[in-house]
């Protein structure tokens, strides 16, 4: 019967047991307050139900130390949540090593997925069982919510800047994928499924699929054919900085700030290249707003997460 | 006449105390323009009662609509647009204009005044333009509801909200703009009274706490509601002239206007629910004939939910590109907000605890409150629990548990007080047994509507949906059939206050036996200026002194305790 009306949906990522593990004990805790207090509040209301007109109550104050009693109790057992949950969704948050990147693109209604090999797929994910994903995500008009129940995670998907979400499936089949932030009209229409798979069926998926050129290789063209190779290059008279072997590093602005050279830093100086300028360079960079579209920015990201790089960019070919 | 409010009651010559047939605040003048043009605390309490309760009708009809749809999985019966329309209207009518006002204006309105013995608020006329404001909001609103409504939810998240919506959000954000006011006026209308106006020998600790709840729902309304007006004038600003504030495609930042927006609507929960908690221990005292236990402890958590109330809005945002530490401050706190609940709710259950406890239908209220506000409590901390958020967020676990204490709590606690009160605001008693049937009847249904909804969350059907899997929907029809049922407990309970106002037993001045100025010294209904004339409110016991006699009997007879 519990087969037919189950209480959870199918566990299928490394984590979806360990938040289970904490829903029970929440719900563990819940239920024994819920029911003393239930049978507390019954016990009294029948015991010390009003019995002849004359009858009066005990004349009672309070009790501090009652009261310490039910501020420490609760407050402990909510630390406790404090603590697990927290160390659970920081585990969530640390984005694992080695992870194969995935690029996602949020629209009114759709999906947009995009493999490191390449491949696209709208609304639907294959991947292979066993190995962690990153998904780097954007939208390109209002705010979406990347949710698979059977992950146990989601991740909102903002426009103007990245988030990023990871998880490692660790049982085959086809699990939901549903949008769950209010996105418009059709927001309950921007599901599709996901698909896992094991490896090897995983790359005959992939050959099986049309494959266009790997978002490093896109952000190698766009370099060349946007013209940022002109200003952007190794020679001292360059108009900009040399980008290769930058990302992930820290760059000194000409207001004397700092800033890492992250995703939202390259997206930020493509669309407005003069806000944070770096020092010894001229404001001429045009912007590229309207001319580049967000997977081609996300191209750019890729491609300039490997270029110069002295290591194999993790991802390209995760192991 | 315009000087005399701050002065103590004088006795007024127009009420003539030999008149056989005792003039009260319901017959002391006719006429439509005696209650629209009125200054009198209760007959705007009267005049706010009747506007609530048409939102209510209105939030709720919204409501059993989307629940209609949501009884099979495919949107067969709305558009698309329409469910969304549908639930967004829902929420910003239940909560702007039904539930943030429902007890500070109807109840607050009419007691705070009687609990504290004085003769009305301290700015009548600014209590009455808050009532003529929240009209206007409500025209509003209605106004855009009827010329096609608006499709963004209650939540108004830009970029959405503010470039893509094709509905009118500029009309609903001006509507909300101007509602926010008249909150602000009603708080520091109830500031000023409680600070200024208590009769002599009514002291901060002898107060009964139902002031300190709404005086702690006051700080809370002018203290955030301002910010909600930034926020929505930012919004409208932004839609109406592209004023780059929340959208990145004009330079502005979409996850800003959540932290302004909840920066507002999380202290608002505590606006709703905190008059409700208050209510439920005058209740709680009366039904068990009892001093309210801790009764310094049940007042400071007021204030101090109101205080940790506005350093929690970030745990809506736990997945929303917020930073992972500020999440977990958030977190944090969210948990130190949970323990002045729970501590009301052990105080509570500790008055029942050798006193004369019975079961009429405020106190059926009030102990049904205790359960699903203590349900809606926990489930509350899966939310605040970063790791279980992940997964719970923005799915039906968060419908359900925002009901849980929004309805569970607030309503049960406003219904309570209604029955409570309802004797002294009309004179004639409701239907004691219809009463306590439809008591049950609200108590069940509510269960069967809401409870379902906590399994969906966690199953994973998100919130918001027009139409969902198939695996959804068993307990999505559980929670359609509840939800008849609670619309039907309503229903009648709205019947029989209508119908007591004209055949309800006539009521004494006490029927309760409580204590509390309003039950021991104001009459039923009450005059004008609250009290008899001529009689001084001097002050002398504490609050719930039920059982100070026996107490004092006792002692000088040399009986134990």
């Amino acid at each position: 019967m519990w087969k037919d009306f189950p209480l959870y949906p199918e566990q299928a990522s490394t984590i979806a047991q360990p938040v289970d593990l904490l829903y029970f004990f929440l719900i563990a805790v819940s239920a024994f307050f819920a029911l003393l207090i239930s049978v507390l509040v019954v016990v009294f209301a029948a015991k010390y139900r009003k019995s002849r007109p004359d009858a009066y109550s005990a004349h009672i104050e309070g009790s501090t130390k009652l009261e310490m009693v039910w501020t420490i109790i609760p407050l402990g057992l909510t630390m406790v949540m404090f603590a697990w949950g927290t160390i659970l969704f920081f585990d969530q948050a640390r984005m694992p090593a080695g992870a194969m990147e995935f690029t996602v693109t949020g629209k009114q209604w759709m999906w947009k997925v995009q493999h490191p090999t390449g491949q696209r797929e709208i609304n639907d994910l294959h991947m292979p069982i066993g190995r962690p994903l990153r998904l780097t995500m954007t939208s390109e008009d209002v705010i979406h919510s990347y949710y698979i129940p059977a992950f146990r995670t989601k991740q909102d998907v903002v426009p103007g800047r990245y988030s990023q979400m990871w998880f490692e499936a660790n049982k085959l089949g086809t699990f939901d994928l549903f949008c769950a932030e209010y996105c418009g009209t059709k927001h309950s229409q921007m599901i599709g499924k996901v698909t896992v798979m094991t490896q090897e069926d995983y790359e005959r998926w992939l050959s099986g699929a049309v494959a266009n050129e790997t978002p490093v290789q896109a952000g190698e063209r766009l370099f060349t054919a946007l013209r940022c190779i002109t200003c952007h290059n190794a020679t001292s008279a360059a108009r900009g900085p040399n980008l290769a072997g930058q990302f992930g590093k820290e760059v000194e602005l000409s207001t004397g700030a700092k800033v890492t050279f992250d995703a939202d830093y390259v997206r930020e100086s493509i669309l407005n290249p003069n806000a944070k300028l770096v020092a010894g360079f001229q404001p001429l960079m045009p912007t590229f707003q309207g001319q580049v579209k967000e997977e081609d920015i996300l191209s750019l990201i890729a491609y300039l997460k490997t270029f110069g790089a002295t290591a194999p960019a993790a991802g390209s070919a995760a192991k | 006449m315009k000087s005399t409010v701050l002065t103590p009651p004088a006795p007024t010559p127009h009420l003539a105390p030999e008149a056989k047939e005792r003039t009260t605040y319901l017959t002391a003048d006719y006429g439509w323009k005696s209650w629209l043009f009125t200054v009198d605390h209760k007959r705007i309490a009267v005049l706010y009662l009747i506007s609530i309760m048409t939102f209510f009708l209105i939030g709720g009809a919204f409501a059993l609509l989307m629940r209609a749809e949501l009884l099979t999985p495919k949107g067969d019966l709305f558009e698309a647009e329409t469910y969304n329309k549908l639930f967004t209207m829902h929420g910003v009518v239940m909560i702007f204009f039904f539930l943030v006002p429902s007890i500070p204006a109807v109840l607050g309105n009419f007691l705070v005044p009687i609990m504290i013995g004085t003769k009305d608020l301290a700015f009548p006329k600014i209590n009455l333009l808050s009532w003529y404001i929240y009209v206007v909001g409500g025209a509003a609103t209605l106004f855009v509801a009827i010329t096609g409504g608006v499709d963004t939810g209650w939540t108004f998240y830009a970029p959405y909200s503010s470039t893509y919506a094709n509905t009118n959000v500029a009309g609903t954000a001006i509507a909300v703009f101007i509602t926010g006011f008249s909150s602000i006026l009603t708080g520091l209308n109830f500031i000023v009274t409680i600070h200024k106006m208590r009769a002599p020998g009514m002291t901060w600790f002898k107060m009964p706490l139902f002031l300190w709840a709404q005086y702690a729902t006051s700080l809370i309304m002018i203290l955030g509601t301002p910010v909600l007006a930034i926020t929505v004038l930012l919004l409208g600003l932004e839609r109406l002239f592209h004023i780059g504030v929340f959208d990145p495609a004009l330079g502005g930042d979409p996850v800003l206007f959540q932290h302004l927006f909840w920066f507002y609507s999380h202290p608002a929960v505590y606006i709703m629910i905190l008059p409700g908690m208050g209510v439920i221990s005058e209740i709680v005292a009366c039904f068990a004939k009892k001093r309210i236990f801790g009764y310094h402890f049940i007042a400071f958590s007021s204030l101090a939910i109101a205080i940790f109330g506005f350093l929690v809005w970030g745990h809506h945002m736990f997945v929303s590109g917020q930073s992972a530490y500020a999440g977990m401050v958030f977190s944090f706190l969210t948990m130190l907000v949970a323990i002045p609940s729970a501590v009301k709710v052990f105080n509570w259950i500790a008055t029942l605890y050798k006193g004369q406890v019975s079961l009429e239908t405020p106190m059926l209220y009030a102990l049904g409150f205790i359960g699903l506000f203590t349900i809606g409590g926990v489930t509350g901390l899966f939310l605040a629990v970063m790791g279980l958020d992940r997964h719970v967020h923005d799915t039906y676990f968060v419908v359900a548990h925002f009901h849980y204490v929004m309805v569970g709590g607030m309503v049960m606690a406003f219904m309570g007080g209604m029955h409570f009160w309802w004797s002294k605001m009309f004179g004639r008693m409701y239907p004691e047994a219809m009463g306590q049937f439809a008591a049950v009847v609200i108590f069940v249904g509510f269960n069967f509507t809401f409870f379902p909804q906590f399994l969906l969350g966690y199953m994973g059907m998100p919130r918001r949906y027009h139409q969902y899997n198939e695996e959804f929907v068993i307990l999505n029809v559980l929670s359609t059939a509840g939800a008849t049922i609670l619309g039907g407990g309503f229903l009648m309970s709205i019947c029989y206050f209508i119908w007591s106002l004209k055949w309800g037993k006539p009521a004494t001045q006490n029927p309760w036996e409580a204590k509390g100025l309003e039950w021991e010294k104001a009459p039923t209904p009450p005059p004008t200026f609250n009290f008899p004339d001529g009689e001084r409110i001097v002050v002398t016991e504490d609050a719930y002194a039920y059982t100070e006699e026996e107490a004092h009997d006792h002692v000088a007879a040399g009986v134990k305790k």
